[in-house]
């Protein structure tokens, strides 16, 4: 895992400064909330319907357990007890006060977390594969290059006051688990024919009111000019964005109007122009932080047999748990989707338990997936069963990944002020529904947004959901045949939306009609691909 | 207009205001220019031996397109008078500087003493920009 030296600390601690000074200048009144508000949001702070909303970055979803450990902390000593995991691999609280912020920045940098750049218009947090490290299916692990984007874009000069917030992902693998293609950048690490690293580009992709898939701009970036290229694609933005409309402001509209070719075209120009101004950092600084990236000191003597005789915790692994690189070891990925649960969230004590958990059994290391769960990376196949048994008794254990129960909603208008409608109450109520179900359903990713902003990837659900508003009441429109992975594809409304209630019923509806079109071993996914929206929108709406 | 309220150079500052790109083109003896944030930085790159001032506009702090101008001028190997002007809100002080500016002329004068602050914020810093510091990680590697 990285870890920081005495630079990367300074910055940190400078920062909680700042952010002290701009606080007291608020408090005092010489700072005005309109001129505060960007400076708070580059800080992760927002103001919501109740109180302010903290989002704490967790680069790449990579975390010690001291790290875990002090979020849990920070749960129950200035939020309610609670922490919610978000989609791009952060946590967010929600009842937090504005003077204690920061306090609550400086026990973060003390276990090297911070809260820059987690929100405003700019670059964000880098996401990740959560199997980085661990996955038998990646050519390198990808967090080095992802780091390398952390230290270059923090406090990047130029780049602090883009159009639109600017969205990251770095994967290594064949297998997408980070929706790459749905970011304002995507870079998929790739081998190229001389057996070189390199990095692919897939640019101006995003959710939000206008989806779009991020199409490739440059198939192999040498390591060499990594930093230089991508400081390219966002001074491009950064010159020509637009800036008369939030609402066309993202990346993905420049690409749009431009048109890819024309976009890659001004790219490869100002890429051309930044190769002789020696921005690129030093490959030996590459070399640094890959040595904070190691294997860890795996037992190469650890037995690769499972006892399989307990069927629930039989259950738990084939559900939860993903093969591993190394003989003897399994990825365990932690549901944070207890039936009738909300999606993501964890108490305090929980993520101590984790915490505690991780340094047990995954060499001190955990992370945070997209779709709100917790992973544990390096487990012996032969601690799994004590493991279980330990989450199993903390309320951690529930068995089912990527079920129609494994749902990713956002905070919608329990805590969100653009909010049109609830996402959580909505997902527990489909949590509950079909808890008998969804082992019969197999691989059915739902996914919950409470407003066109696609917070909750609802574009991108095999089953999405979205809340609009209808004359003032909250309503419901159901989406098939999204998908995030490797085939990315948007979903398409089904027809008129439905109460709170309707959408559950309508989507049980949905499922019946798979169950009975399905061929083979194909998923609701799959099944709706061949068969198209007909039959669907028949039942459901008979 | 806005009094320079700091300014990072030695010389003597020119006295005559900046004139729009359309005139700066068309007068061919100006040696004060203002860009505004849809101006392309780039069409003075052909001028920028006889120019002494470039002005950058900031009309709303939100709009960062005047960070860009900055760089590509001084990449471009300008070396007069770089001044940011408009809405200057103290925090972006210091990135403005890494950016390249060496003057400043905010609407609302500054607090001097929070200016002072921002600007001695980062003792260090990550990546290189027009001002030549040296970033983290050249100093890590000697
Ligand atoms: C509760 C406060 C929140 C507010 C006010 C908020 C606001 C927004 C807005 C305005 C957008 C649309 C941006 C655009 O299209 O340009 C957006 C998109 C998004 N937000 Fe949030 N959000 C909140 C919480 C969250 C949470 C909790 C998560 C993670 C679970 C999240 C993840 C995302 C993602 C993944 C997108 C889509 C990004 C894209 O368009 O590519 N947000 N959010
Ligand atoms: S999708 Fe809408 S309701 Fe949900 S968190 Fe985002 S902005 Fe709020």
């Amino acid at each position: 895992m990285y870890k920081y030296d005495t630079y990367d600390q300074a910055m940190v601690d400078a920062r909680v400064e700042e952010f002290r000074d701009q606080v007291k200048r608020r408090l005092e009144g010489h700072l005005s909330e309109d001129h505060f508000k960007p400076l708070r949001l580059q800080n992760g702070l927002y103001l919501q319907l109740h109180a302010y909303m903290l989002r704490v970055a967790i680069p790449y979803g990579t975390l010690s357990s001291a790290q875990m450990r002090v979020l849990g902390d920070i749960a129950d000593k200035y939020d309610r007890g609670y922490g919610h995991f978000t989609t791009r691999q952060n946590i967010q609280y929600n009842w937090i006060q504005l003077d204690q912020t920061p306090d609550l920045l400086a026990e973060l940098a003390k276990v090297e977390m911070h809260a820059i750049q987690t929100s405003g218009n700019c670059i964000r947090n880098i996401s990740s594969d959560q199997y980085a490290g661990a996955a038998a299916d990646e050519i390198v692990d990808p967090r080095p290059y992802a780091e390398l984007l952390r230290q270059w874009s923090s406090f990047h000069p130029e780049f602090l006051v883009l159009p639109r917030k600017f969205k990251i992902a770095v994967i290594a693998s064949e297998t997408d688990r980070a929706a790459m293609k749905l970011h304002d950048i995507g870079i998929r690490m790739v081998r190229n024919a001389a057996g070189e690293i390199g990095a692919a580009f897939y640019v101006g992709g995003g959710m939000g009111r206008t989806p779009m898939i991020a199409p490739l701009v440059r198939a192999f970036v040498p390591l060499d000019q990594l930093i230089t290229y991508a400081e390219a694609c966002l001074r491009v933005y950064n010159r020509y964005g637009r800036r008369d409309n939030k609402y066309k402001a993202r990346i993905k509209i420049l690409v749009h109007e431009l048109g890819k070719d024309e976009y890659t075209r001004q790219v490869e120009e100002e890429f051309a122009h930044l190769l002789t101004q020696g921005i690129e950092p030093p490959l030996a600084e590459l070399e640094r932080i890959k040595a904070h990236f190691t294997d860890p000191a795996y037992d190469t003597a650890a037995p690769d047999t499972l006892d399989r005789s307990d069927p629930d915790f039989a259950l738990w692994v084939d559900r939860n748990c993903a093969a591993h690189k190394q003989p003897g070891y399994m990825i365990a990925t932690i549901s944070l989707k207890p039936v009738g649960g909300i999606p993501g969230d964890a108490s305090g004590e929980q993520m101590r338990v984790m915490a505690d958990l991780g340094l047990k059994y995954s060499f001190d290391e955990l992370r945070v997936t997209h779709a709100q769960n917790i992973v544990l990376p390096h487990v012996r196949k032969a601690d799994l069963y004590d493991l279980w048994q330990q989450l199993d008794a903390a309320g951690l254990a529930t068995a089912n990944l990527d079920l129609i129960g494994d749902i990713i909603a956002c905070p919608g208008l329990d805590y969100c002020s653009l909010a049109n409608a609830r996402s959580i109450p909505v997902a527990q109520k489909i949590s509950e529904r079909f808890a008998a179900k969804q082992a019969d359903l197999g691989e059915l990713k739902l996914k919950i947004s409470g407003c066109i902003n696609a917070c909750g990837h609802h574009h991108a659900g095999h089953i999405g959901i979205l809340g609009v508003d209808k004359k003032g009441t909250e309503n419901y429109q159901l989406l098939l045949g999204g998908c995030e992975g490797d085939d990315t594809s948007l979903g398409q409304i089904t027809g008129p939306g439905f109460s709170e209630d309707g959408i559950v019923d309508a989507i049980d509806k949905a499922t019946d009609v798979y169950l009975a079109h399905k061929q083979g071993d194909e998923r609701l996914l799959d099944t709706y691909r061949r068969i198209g929206m007909a039959p669907f929108k028949e039942a459901i709406y008979e | 207009m806005s009094d320079v309220q700091f300014r990072f150079r030695t010389d003597d500052a020119v006295a005559d205001p900046g004139v729009t790109v359309d005139v700066f083109g068309a007068q061919t003896n100006a040696s004060a220019v203002r860009l505004e944030p849809g101006d392309d930085a780039r069409d003075l790159l052909p001028h920028l031996d006889r120019i002494k001032l470039i002005e950058v506009n900031f009309p709303s702090f939100t709009d960062g397109r005047g960070f860009s101008s900055a760089r590509v001028l001084r990449e471009a190997g300008y070396t007069g008078e770089l001044r940011a002007v408009g809405e200057l809100p103290v925090d972006h002080l210091g990135h403005l500087r890494r950016c390249g500016f060496d003057s400043f002329a905010p609407d609302i004068p500054l607090n001097p003493v929070d200016a002072e602050a921002a600007l001695a914020r980062w003792e260090h810093v990550y990546q290189p920009a027009a001002d030549g510091r040296v970033p983290i990680w050249n100093l890590r590697h000697g």
